[in-house]
Protein backbone atom coordinates (compact mmCIF):
# COMPACT_ATOMS: atom_id res chain seq x y z
CA UNK A 1 0.00 0.00 0.00
CA UNK A 2 3.09 2.07 1.09
CA UNK A 3 4.97 1.57 -2.21
CA UNK A 4 1.84 2.21 -4.29
CA UNK A 5 1.10 5.99 -2.30
CA UNK A 6 4.63 6.85 -3.26
CA UNK A 7 4.37 5.64 -6.75
CA UNK A 8 1.03 7.31 -7.41
CA UNK A 9 2.76 10.71 -5.59
CA UNK A 10 5.60 10.41 -7.57
CA UNK A 11 4.03 9.76 -10.40
CA UNK A 12 4.45 13.12 -13.06
CA UNK A 13 1.70 15.77 -12.34
CA UNK A 14 0.38 15.81 -15.54
CA UNK A 15 -0.58 20.09 -15.41
CA UNK A 16 0.16 20.98 -11.73
CA UNK A 17 -2.46 18.67 -9.70
CA UNK A 18 -4.91 17.07 -11.94
CA UNK A 19 -5.07 13.20 -11.85
CA UNK A 20 -2.35 11.07 -13.80
CA UNK A 21 -3.78 7.92 -15.51
CA UNK A 22 -2.28 5.83 -12.76
CA UNK A 23 -4.36 7.90 -10.13
CA UNK A 24 -7.50 7.42 -12.01
CA UNK A 25 -6.98 4.27 -12.26
CA UNK A 26 -6.30 3.79 -8.12
CA UNK A 27 -9.29 5.91 -7.62
CA UNK A 28 -11.83 4.02 -9.79
CA UNK A 29 -10.47 0.82 -8.11
CA UNK A 30 -10.16 1.87 -5.00
CA UNK A 31 -12.90 4.07 -4.80
CA UNK A 32 -15.99 1.32 -5.33
CA UNK A 33 -14.53 -0.70 -2.97
CA UNK A 34 -14.18 1.92 0.00
CA UNK A 35 -18.20 2.61 -1.06
CA UNK A 36 -18.55 -1.30 -0.89
CA UNK A 37 -17.38 -1.40 2.47
CA UNK A 38 -19.22 1.45 3.57
CA UNK A 39 -22.51 -0.14 2.51
CA UNK A 40 -21.34 -3.31 3.67
CA UNK A 41 -20.94 -1.73 7.12
CA UNK A 42 -24.55 -0.43 7.25
CA UNK A 43 -26.15 -3.71 5.68
CA UNK A 44 -24.32 -6.47 7.85
CA UNK A 45 -26.22 -7.71 10.77
CA UNK A 46 -23.49 -9.11 12.75
CA UNK A 47 -21.22 -6.00 14.40
CA UNK A 48 -18.12 -7.34 14.14
CA UNK A 49 -18.53 -8.03 10.04
CA UNK A 50 -19.69 -3.99 10.18
CA UNK A 51 -16.44 -3.28 11.63
CA UNK A 52 -14.61 -5.39 9.15
CA UNK A 53 -16.42 -3.89 6.44
CA UNK A 54 -14.97 -0.14 8.27
CA UNK A 55 -11.84 -1.32 8.05
CA UNK A 56 -11.76 -2.04 4.50
CA UNK A 57 -13.32 1.15 3.93
CA UNK A 58 -10.56 2.95 5.95
CA UNK A 59 -7.47 1.46 4.33
CA UNK A 60 -9.11 2.67 1.26
CA UNK A 61 -9.47 6.06 2.03
CA UNK A 62 -6.10 6.00 3.43
CA UNK A 63 -4.50 4.67 -0.11
CA UNK A 64 -6.25 7.32 -1.56
CA UNK A 65 -4.80 10.25 0.75
CA UNK A 66 -1.76 8.91 -0.69
CA UNK A 67 -2.29 8.71 -3.84
CA UNK A 68 -3.50 12.36 -3.30
CA UNK A 69 -0.26 14.04 -2.85
CA UNK A 70 -0.96 13.54 1.43
CA UNK A 71 1.08 10.43 2.28
CA UNK A 72 1.51 11.37 6.60
CA UNK A 73 -2.66 11.56 6.71
CA UNK A 74 -2.61 8.60 4.19
CA UNK A 75 -0.09 6.40 7.35
CA UNK A 76 -1.61 8.58 10.06
CA UNK A 77 -5.07 7.38 8.62
CA UNK A 78 -4.04 3.50 8.44
CA UNK A 79 -1.90 3.84 11.88
CA UNK A 80 -4.56 5.63 13.89
CA UNK A 81 -7.62 4.63 12.53
CA UNK A 82 -7.66 1.57 11.25
CA UNK A 83 -4.59 0.47 13.63
CA UNK A 84 -6.21 1.69 16.66
CA UNK A 85 -9.18 3.23 16.28
CA UNK A 86 -11.40 0.33 15.10
CA UNK A 87 -8.92 -2.36 17.12
CA UNK A 88 -10.68 -0.53 19.88
CA UNK A 89 -14.15 -0.76 18.46
CA UNK A 90 -13.60 -4.64 18.20
CA UNK A 91 -12.54 -4.76 21.86
CA UNK A 92 -15.69 -3.04 22.95
CA UNK A 93 -17.72 -5.11 20.70
CA UNK A 94 -16.15 -8.10 22.11
CA UNK A 95 -16.88 -7.35 25.48
CA UNK A 96 -20.70 -5.81 24.52
CA UNK A 97 -21.04 -9.42 23.32
CA UNK A 98 -20.93 -10.31 19.76
CA UNK A 99 -24.52 -11.42 19.17
CA UNK A 100 -25.71 -8.12 20.40
CA UNK A 101 -27.08 -7.67 17.25
CA UNK A 102 -29.86 -5.23 15.75
CA UNK A 103 -33.39 -6.01 17.50
CA UNK A 104 -36.02 -6.35 14.21
CA UNK A 105 -38.59 -4.42 15.89
CA UNK A 106 -39.24 -0.75 14.76
CA UNK A 107 -39.86 1.38 17.77
CA UNK A 108 -40.90 4.51 15.27
CA UNK A 109 -42.69 3.41 12.31
CA UNK A 110 -41.36 3.65 9.13
CA UNK A 111 -38.32 4.44 10.70
CA UNK A 112 -35.96 2.38 7.98
CA UNK A 113 -37.93 3.22 4.77
CA UNK A 114 -37.54 7.00 5.78
CA UNK A 115 -33.82 6.65 6.87
CA UNK A 116 -33.39 5.70 3.81
CA UNK A 117 -35.46 7.90 1.79
CA UNK A 118 -33.53 10.61 3.45
CA UNK A 119 -29.94 9.62 2.71
CA UNK A 120 -30.51 9.08 -0.69
CA UNK A 121 -32.07 12.44 -0.87
CA UNK A 122 -29.29 14.15 0.92
CA UNK A 123 -26.62 11.79 -1.63
CA UNK A 124 -28.65 13.17 -4.76
CA UNK A 125 -28.72 16.73 -4.01
CA UNK A 126 -24.57 16.82 -2.30
CA UNK A 127 -23.77 15.28 -5.57
CA UNK A 128 -25.48 17.18 -8.14
CA UNK A 129 -24.41 20.15 -6.18
CA UNK A 130 -21.27 19.45 -6.54
CA UNK A 131 -21.27 17.61 -9.94
CA UNK A 132 -22.99 21.70 -11.27
CA UNK A 133 -21.02 23.63 -9.24
CA UNK A 134 -16.91 21.73 -9.58
CA UNK A 135 -17.65 20.74 -13.04
CA UNK A 136 -13.84 22.13 -14.44
CA UNK A 137 -11.35 22.96 -11.41
CA UNK A 138 -8.12 23.22 -12.41
CA UNK A 139 -6.57 21.74 -8.60
CA UNK A 140 -3.54 24.03 -8.16
CA UNK A 141 -1.91 20.76 -6.57
CA UNK A 142 0.53 20.19 -3.13
CA UNK A 143 3.62 19.58 -4.74
CA UNK A 144 5.61 22.63 -4.40
CA UNK A 145 4.78 22.63 -0.25
CA UNK A 146 5.57 18.44 -0.38
CA UNK A 147 8.79 19.41 -2.14
CA UNK A 148 9.96 21.59 0.50
CA UNK A 149 12.57 20.14 2.88
CA UNK A 150 10.98 17.30 4.99
CA UNK A 151 8.27 16.34 2.33
CA UNK A 152 4.77 16.29 3.44
CA UNK A 153 5.44 15.43 6.87
CA UNK A 154 7.77 18.16 7.37
CA UNK A 155 5.87 21.22 5.58
CA UNK A 156 2.37 19.91 7.69
CA UNK A 157 4.96 19.55 10.88
CA UNK A 158 5.99 23.02 10.61
CA UNK A 159 2.78 24.52 9.76
CA UNK A 160 1.16 22.32 13.30
CA UNK A 161 3.86 24.30 15.22
CA UNK A 162 3.41 27.77 14.21
CA UNK A 163 0.44 28.71 12.79
CA UNK A 164 -1.72 26.24 14.16
CA UNK A 165 0.27 25.96 17.32
CA UNK A 166 -2.79 26.96 19.69
CA UNK A 167 -5.24 24.85 18.06
CA UNK A 168 -2.82 21.98 18.54
CA UNK A 169 -2.25 22.42 22.21
CA UNK A 170 -5.56 22.71 22.28
CA UNK A 171 -5.70 19.19 21.10
CA UNK A 172 -3.36 17.90 24.40
CA UNK A 173 -5.71 19.31 26.32
CA UNK A 174 -8.57 17.42 24.23
CA UNK A 175 -6.44 13.99 24.57
CA UNK A 176 -5.73 14.49 28.45
CA UNK A 177 -9.19 15.21 28.86
CA UNK A 178 -10.61 12.66 26.61
CA UNK A 179 -8.11 9.85 28.80
CA UNK A 180 -9.27 10.60 32.10
CA UNK A 181 -12.89 10.68 30.93
CA UNK A 182 -12.59 6.96 29.60
CA UNK A 183 -11.11 6.42 32.81
CA UNK A 184 -13.81 7.39 34.75
CA UNK A 185 -16.46 6.17 32.94
CA UNK A 186 -14.69 3.18 32.80
CA UNK A 187 -14.01 2.57 36.03
CA UNK A 188 -16.24 0.49 38.30
CA UNK A 189 -16.03 0.49 41.95
CA UNK A 190 -17.41 -2.68 44.00
CA UNK A 191 -19.47 -1.85 46.69
CA UNK A 192 -18.31 -3.74 49.24
CA UNK A 193 -15.19 -5.90 48.54
CA UNK A 194 -15.41 -9.26 48.16
CA UNK A 195 -14.53 -11.32 51.25
CA UNK A 196 -11.20 -12.96 51.35
CA UNK A 197 -9.98 -16.43 52.73
CA UNK A 198 -7.94 -14.84 55.44
CA UNK A 199 -10.37 -12.27 56.07
CA UNK A 200 -13.07 -14.99 56.53
CA UNK A 201 -11.08 -16.66 58.83
CA UNK A 202 -9.88 -13.90 61.25
CA UNK A 203 -13.68 -13.24 61.34
CA UNK A 204 -14.36 -16.64 62.96
CA UNK A 205 -11.58 -16.47 64.75
CA UNK A 206 -12.38 -13.62 66.66
CA UNK A 207 -15.51 -14.97 67.17
CA UNK A 208 -17.89 -13.08 64.60
CA UNK A 209 -19.68 -16.13 63.40
CA UNK A 210 -20.83 -17.77 66.72
CA UNK A 211 -17.82 -20.28 67.16
CA UNK A 212 -14.21 -21.00 65.20
CA UNK A 213 -15.03 -24.44 63.93
CA UNK A 214 -17.71 -26.28 62.25
CA UNK A 215 -20.26 -27.80 63.99
CA UNK A 216 -19.55 -31.50 64.78
CA UNK A 217 -21.70 -33.78 62.42
CA UNK A 218 -23.94 -36.49 64.37
CA UNK A 219 -22.54 -39.92 65.17
CA UNK A 220 -18.73 -38.60 65.08
CA UNK A 221 -16.55 -41.09 67.48
CA UNK A 222 -19.80 -42.92 67.88
CA UNK A 223 -20.73 -46.55 67.55
CA UNK A 224 -23.86 -45.13 65.08
CA UNK A 225 -24.32 -42.93 62.03
CA UNK A 226 -27.82 -42.40 63.19
CA UNK A 227 -28.77 -38.85 63.00
CA UNK A 228 -30.04 -39.80 66.43
CA UNK A 229 -26.78 -40.66 67.27
CA UNK A 230 -25.11 -37.98 69.32
CA UNK A 231 -21.23 -37.04 68.50
CA UNK A 232 -18.97 -37.76 71.56
CA UNK A 233 -16.51 -34.92 72.49
CA UNK A 234 -12.79 -36.08 73.68
CA UNK A 235 -13.77 -36.53 77.08
CA UNK A 236 -16.48 -38.80 76.65
CA UNK A 237 -19.70 -36.07 77.10
CA UNK A 238 -21.80 -35.86 74.59
CA UNK A 239 -21.76 -32.13 71.90
CA UNK A 240 -24.91 -30.86 72.46
CA UNK A 241 -24.48 -28.83 68.98
CA UNK A 242 -24.66 -32.69 67.45
CA UNK A 243 -27.89 -33.03 69.33
CA UNK A 244 -31.07 -33.18 66.24
CA UNK A 245 -33.79 -30.72 67.56
CA UNK A 246 -36.21 -32.69 66.10
CA UNK A 247 -35.62 -36.05 67.48
CA UNK A 248 -34.11 -34.22 70.90
CA UNK A 249 -38.28 -32.57 71.11
CA UNK A 250 -40.07 -35.80 70.35
CA UNK A 251 -41.53 -37.50 73.48
CA UNK A 252 -39.89 -41.02 73.48
CA UNK A 253 -42.86 -43.03 73.63
CA UNK A 254 -43.93 -41.66 70.50
CA UNK A 255 -40.96 -43.51 68.68
CA UNK A 256 -41.00 -46.26 70.18
CA UNK A 257 -43.08 -48.36 68.54
CA UNK A 258 -41.26 -47.27 65.34
CA UNK A 259 -37.59 -48.14 66.89
CA UNK A 260 -38.51 -52.03 67.34
CA UNK A 261 -38.52 -52.42 63.43
CA UNK A 262 -34.97 -50.68 63.24
CA UNK A 263 -33.03 -50.69 65.98
CA UNK A 264 -31.46 -54.77 66.07
CA UNK A 265 -30.42 -56.02 68.79
CA UNK A 266 -27.29 -54.08 69.94
CA UNK A 267 -30.05 -50.99 69.86
CA UNK A 268 -29.07 -50.09 73.72
CA UNK A 269 -25.15 -49.57 72.94
CA UNK A 270 -25.42 -46.50 71.35
CA UNK A 271 -23.28 -43.39 72.30
CA UNK A 272 -24.34 -43.73 75.84
CA UNK A 273 -22.92 -47.37 76.05
CA UNK A 274 -19.40 -45.72 75.48
CA UNK A 275 -19.58 -42.98 77.57
CA UNK A 276 -16.51 -42.87 80.15
CA UNK A 277 -16.88 -41.41 83.23
CA UNK A 278 -18.96 -38.75 84.02
CA UNK A 279 -17.67 -35.12 83.26
CA UNK A 280 -16.46 -33.22 86.70
CA UNK A 281 -19.98 -31.40 88.04
CA UNK A 282 -20.84 -28.30 86.52
CA UNK A 283 -19.44 -28.89 83.07
CA UNK A 284 -22.63 -28.02 81.39
CA UNK A 285 -21.63 -30.25 78.38
CA UNK A 286 -24.13 -32.75 78.94
CA UNK A 287 -28.05 -32.31 77.47
CA UNK A 288 -29.52 -35.07 79.20
CA UNK A 289 -32.44 -36.80 77.26
CA UNK B 1 -10.82 13.91 -14.58
CA UNK B 2 -10.51 16.23 -12.49
CA UNK B 3 -10.26 15.65 -8.42
CA UNK B 4 -14.19 16.41 -8.40
CA UNK B 5 -14.58 12.74 -8.42
CA UNK B 6 -12.88 12.12 -4.83
CA UNK B 7 -15.29 14.60 -3.58
CA UNK B 8 -18.80 12.68 -5.26
CA UNK B 9 -17.28 9.55 -3.34
CA UNK B 10 -16.51 11.84 -0.25
CA UNK B 11 -20.33 12.36 -0.59
CA UNK B 12 -21.53 9.01 -1.16
CA UNK B 13 -19.73 8.05 2.17
CA UNK B 14 -21.11 10.68 4.27
CA UNK B 15 -24.71 10.01 2.71
CA UNK B 16 -23.82 5.88 3.15
CA UNK B 17 -22.72 6.65 7.11
CA UNK B 18 -25.75 9.13 7.61
CA UNK B 19 -28.20 6.38 6.72
CA UNK B 20 -26.50 4.24 8.91
CA UNK B 21 -26.87 6.66 11.70
CA UNK B 22 -30.76 6.81 11.04
CA UNK B 23 -31.06 2.97 10.15
CA UNK B 24 -29.12 0.96 12.72
CA UNK B 25 -29.57 0.33 16.43
CA UNK B 26 -26.33 -1.20 17.83
CA UNK B 27 -24.59 2.07 19.45
CA UNK B 28 -21.59 1.01 18.68
CA UNK B 29 -22.77 -0.18 14.89
CA UNK B 30 -23.83 3.95 14.80
CA UNK B 31 -20.67 4.34 16.34
CA UNK B 32 -18.63 3.46 13.36
CA UNK B 33 -20.82 4.69 10.98
CA UNK B 34 -19.98 8.55 12.49
CA UNK B 35 -16.60 7.76 11.91
CA UNK B 36 -17.32 6.54 8.01
CA UNK B 37 -18.92 10.16 7.82
CA UNK B 38 -15.63 11.69 9.87
CA UNK B 39 -13.39 9.78 7.23
CA UNK B 40 -15.56 11.19 4.18
CA UNK B 41 -15.20 14.59 5.28
CA UNK B 42 -11.84 14.08 5.76
CA UNK B 43 -11.40 12.63 2.13
CA UNK B 44 -12.83 15.74 0.73
CA UNK B 45 -10.88 18.28 3.40
CA UNK B 46 -7.94 16.69 1.37
CA UNK B 47 -9.33 16.74 -1.82
CA UNK B 48 -10.05 20.58 -1.22
CA UNK B 49 -6.81 20.96 0.11
CA UNK B 50 -5.10 19.64 -3.61
CA UNK B 51 -7.37 21.96 -5.11
CA UNK B 52 -6.22 24.65 -3.51
CA UNK B 53 -2.75 24.30 -3.96
CA UNK B 54 -2.21 25.15 0.10
CA UNK B 55 -1.70 22.66 2.97
CA UNK B 56 -4.27 23.87 5.52
CA UNK B 57 -6.72 20.92 4.57
CA UNK B 58 -4.61 18.46 5.44
CA UNK B 59 -3.71 19.61 8.94
CA UNK B 60 -7.45 20.08 9.37
CA UNK B 61 -8.31 16.59 8.46
CA UNK B 62 -5.18 16.05 10.81
CA UNK B 63 -7.33 17.94 13.51
CA UNK B 64 -10.51 15.73 12.72
CA UNK B 65 -8.63 12.39 12.80
CA UNK B 66 -7.15 13.84 16.35
CA UNK B 67 -11.34 14.84 17.76
CA UNK B 68 -12.12 11.55 16.37
CA UNK B 69 -10.04 9.24 18.49
CA UNK B 70 -10.63 11.62 22.02
CA UNK B 71 -14.44 11.03 20.41
CA UNK B 72 -13.98 7.12 19.90
CA UNK B 73 -12.57 6.65 23.50
CA UNK B 74 -15.25 8.84 25.36
CA UNK B 75 -18.17 7.39 23.68
CA UNK B 76 -17.10 3.06 23.64
CA UNK B 77 -16.67 4.22 27.50
CA UNK B 78 -20.06 5.51 27.81
CA UNK B 79 -21.81 2.82 25.56
CA UNK B 80 -20.05 0.21 28.24
CA UNK B 81 -20.73 2.10 31.28
CA UNK B 82 -24.34 1.81 29.16
CA UNK B 83 -24.05 -1.97 28.85
CA UNK B 84 -22.27 -2.66 32.58
CA UNK B 85 -25.90 -1.57 33.91
CA UNK B 86 -28.44 -2.15 31.42
CA UNK B 87 -26.69 -4.88 30.02
CA UNK B 88 -28.00 -3.64 26.35
CA UNK B 89 -25.83 -2.19 23.67
CA UNK B 90 -29.00 -1.01 21.44
CA UNK B 91 -29.64 2.75 21.26
CA UNK B 92 -33.71 2.06 21.61
CA UNK B 93 -32.98 0.48 24.89
CA UNK B 94 -31.60 3.40 26.83
CA UNK B 95 -35.14 5.39 26.94
CA UNK B 96 -34.55 6.01 30.86
CA UNK B 97 -35.38 9.83 30.51
CA UNK B 98 -38.67 8.85 28.41
CA UNK B 99 -41.16 9.02 30.79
Amino acid sequence: MSALGALLTQAPAVPAGSMSTGEAVAFWILGPVALAGGLGMVIARNAVHSALWLVLTMLCLGALYMAQQAPFLGFVQIIVYTGAVMMLFLFVLMLVGRESSDSVIEVLRGQRIVGIGLGLGFAVLVVAALGRALTEVAPAGVAAQNAAPGGNPGSIGRALYTDYLFAFELTAVLLIVATVGAMVLGYSERARSRPTQRGLVEARIRGEQGRPSPLPGPGVFATANSVATPALLPDGSVAPESLSEIIESTRRDTIDSDMGGVAGPEADLGARALRGPEPPAGSDQEAGR
Amino acid sequence: MSPTSYLLLSALLFSTGAVGVLVRRNAVVVFMCIELMLNAVNLSLVTFSRINGSLDGQIMAFFVMVVAAAEVVVGLAIILSIFKTRRSASVDDANLLKY
